[in-house]
């Protein structure tokens, strides 16, 4: 890439970067204006969207780990992956918190694997998943390089699959399209950043 | 004399046959031969407010919940069974008392109520539906809208005696 002209890799980030805003900003943005808001409180509102901006968070995740995102430094690129990760683990305890207030008992079904929705089991474990890779992210420096990497790597799979069949399956705020538009950009980018890292 | 010849091959796969059948579980009893008795389904009791009031209508209407009441074994449609409804609609969440309404099935076993359009809320448009009197035993039903777009849904209770 160093040999490229200064052009070709101008063009190359820009192409990067408007693709990747436009990847969330098109879901996110039908998803604010769904006409199912004109029927669901605040609170129901603001939980929905709060599992919406986590999942697409999840594009940028393992390209900055990977430092793949021109422009930022390594040294940025993953300062701002341990950011976005407390920043994961508020936004999913917002909402479950808030489903949970709009409907205590649906939550508690999830919660317990016993819902009437598949998709709330899918969901329940991507939240275990993320919160386990909370506690190892904090660990990391008891571990050793190995096994932190492995652990670490498993659990963005299990996040990251689990996310995907969470969301694919919810009838809700997002546009079926775009949805699944997002989901597959956020599984490719994942398994492209594992298949080209360094061993 | 008859001799009973019966070769290898027929005793093993009468047998074989006889056991599959047995293990899964296709030897029903004779009293669950009629209708059986509906289940309550998954999730089907969330936010059930007992003793929601007998309405003409929940809210401003405009969606029909429409099912039957029946009696297990031979099917026998009950007249004046209590159904209580509740949903996510156009006017409330499921856990708002407006949301809630109860009717009593007519002498052919039916049932309507008029109600808000049902819109989908924690990823499915679905209804529930309640039989909570004390004749039968407790049912609890949630019913998913093939389409969210769709203005009916139906539930059907075949009930047991309490």
């Amino acid at each position: 890439m160093s040999c490229n002209p200064p052009e070709r890799t101008k063009a190359k980030a820009w192409l990067i970067w408007t693709g990747l805003i436009a990847a969330v900003a098109v879901p996110v943005g039908l998803a604010v204006t769904s006409p199912l808001l004109a029927w669901r409180g605040p609170i129901y509102i603001a939980a929905g969207l709060a599992g919406i901006a986590a999942m697409a968070l999840f594009l940028f995740q393992p390209l900055l780990a990977a430092g793949r995102l021109p422009g930022i430094s390594a040294f940025d690129s993953r300062r701002m992956h341990r950011r976005i990760g407390l920043v994961l683990v508020a936004l999913v305890l917002a909402h479950v918190g808030g489903l949970w207030l709009t409907s205590p008992p649906d939550v508690i079904d999830a919660l317990l694997f016993r819902s009437a929705t598949p998709f709330s089991a899918w969901g329940v474990i991507a939240m275990w998943g993320l919160f386990a890779t909370a506690l190892v992210a904090l660990s990391r420096r008891r571990l050793r390089w190995r096994t932190w990497r492995a652990l670490h790597t498993g659990l963005a799979v299990l996040i990251v699959g689990a996310t995907a069949l969470h969301a694919i399956q919810i009838e809700g705020t997002m546009e079926p399209v775009s949805k699944a538009a997002l989901v597959a950009l956020i599984v490719l980018g994942l398994a492209a950043t594992l298949l080209t890292r360094r061993r | 004399m008859t001799q009973l010849n019966l070769p290898r091959r027929t005793l093993l796969a009468t047998g074989g046959a006889a056991l599959v059948t047995g293990a899964a579980g296709l030897r029903v009893p004779a009293r669950a031969q009629g209708i059986a008795p509906t289940p309550s389904m998954r999730g089907g009791a969330n936010n059930y407010r007992p003793g929601a009031p007998i309405v003409d209508r929940i809210g401003g209407g405009g969606f029909w919940m429409t099912g039957t009441v029946r009696r297990a074994g031979d099917g026998a449609p009950l007249a004046g069974q209590r159904i209580q409804i509740w949903a996510h609609t156009t006017e409330g969440h499921e856990r708002d008392p407006q949301s809630h309404g109860a009717t009593l099935s007519a002498a052919d076993g039916t049932f309507r109520l008029e109600m808000p359009q049902i819109v989908p809320a924690f990823g499915q448009p679905h209804g529930h539906l309640a039989y909570d009197s004390d004749a039968f035993q407790t049912v609890f039903l949630r019913p998913v809208m093939a389409s969210a777009r769709d203005k009916t849904l139906q539930a059907h209770f075949v009930l047991q005696p309490a």
